[in-house]
């Protein structure tokens, strides 16, 4: 599914912004994700805890690019997370502008150009463009990833019907949203609309109580799938009753004139 | 043999080392060399090309390890 790695959930966690190193690790376990997102940093005092913690969550480590305005510094970023985290995969993440967090889609495509041509598995943190995506698939990208809404907005799919257009114009990839869902709803919605995945961090991370959070989101997300598997009806413009009218009771007042004859 | 000492830029820090190689100045640091990535001036430096990577006076360090991200 990913790069040939079949996952049964289909939810991707970030690991940022939660409360304490123990609130995560619960987070992670309750959202039954098998895959989590991590960045590199310079060292900082809680270094070893973290790296223990990602040991012992035994998940699919997803290292990001994020923070990245150039080609250039992706790259070497990818290089980095490679050796540090035994990985090909990398969410590769070139940020245009560091207030709206939107992905520079030029520096994107050249360092998916580059990394694919060393041998990585890129996820790219793209925008919903369809040429865009074609040119990062042309690159050797073999799952696409547009945003959702700017990320940390908790906005969900803000352009739902281009979103549509793109799954299926993508119909063979696959394509996970990710950023800016805020709400278990949100996530399923782009599951019962056939994205393979969701990836959130800021919605988990910041909910009030976060472990309760990711189990919601985990469960939304499973519910969206299967929805999704099971085939939604086709939406309609008019009402259609569901009860057959077949066999239905006369139990109206009777009618004057047969009374009468 | 006695190094002589250099100002040079980690972690966007400037700090005075002996360390004539990458790989000497993660040992002088005390970090963990399989703990730690490296790159020197923007360009990204193998753990087993940090011994091969000589520091000159003004280089730029970068030592990064796991964070949180998402």
């Amino acid at each position: 599914m990913f790069y040939d790695v079949d996952l049964h959930s289909r939810l991707m966690l970030g690991t940022a912004q939660y409360p304490s190193p123990a609130v995560l690790a619960a987070a992670i376990e309750a959202s039954g994700a098998e895959v989590i997102t991590v960045s590199l940093r310079r060292e900082g005092a809680a270094g070893q805890a973290f790296r223990d913690l990602l040991r012992q969550s035994g998940r699919r480590i997803l290292p990001n690019t994020a923070g990245c305005h150039t080609a250039r510094e992706a790259v070497t970023t990818a290089q980095m997370a490679r050796e540090l985290f035994g990985t090909r995969w990398i969410k590769l993440e070139v940020i245009g502008h560091a207030d709206t967090l939107q992905p520079d889609p030029f520096a994107l495509l050249e360092a998916a150009r580059i990394l694919c041509a060393e041998g990585f598995e890129v996820f790219p943190y793209t925008t919903e463009d369809l040429i865009l995506g074609e040119r990062l698939i042309e690159a050797g990208c073999r799952v696409l990833m547009p945003w959702g809404a700017p990320i940390g907005s908790g906005q969900g799919l803000r352009h739902e019907e281009a979103l549509r257009s793109y799954r299926a114009h993508f119909a063979g990839v696959p394509v996970v949203i990710d950023a800016g869902i805020g709400a278990p709803s949100q996530a399923a919605r782009a599951m019962e609309m056939g994205f393979d995945a969701v990836l959130l961090n800021t919605a988990v991370a910041r909910a009030t109580d976060p472990v309760a959070m990711a189990r919601a989101f985990g469960t939304a997300i499973a519910a969206g799938r299967m929805a999704f598997e099971a085939g939604l009806m086709p939406r309609r413009d008019m009402a259609v009753a569901s009860t057959p009218a077949l066999g239905l009771a006369d139990l109206g007042p009777a009618d004057l004139g047969e009374a009468l004859a | 043999m006695q190094e002589a000492a250099m100002q040079i830029e980690l972690n966007g820090t400037r700090i005075e080392t002996e360390a004539p190689t990458l790989a000497a100045l993660i040992a002088e640091r005390g970090l963990d060399p399989a703990a730690v990535a490296t790159a020197l001036d923007g360009a990204f430096v193998a753990r087993a090309a940090r011994a091969g990577a000589p520091l000159i006076p003004g280089a730029r360090v970068e030592v990064l390890s796991p964070m949180q991200g998402g």
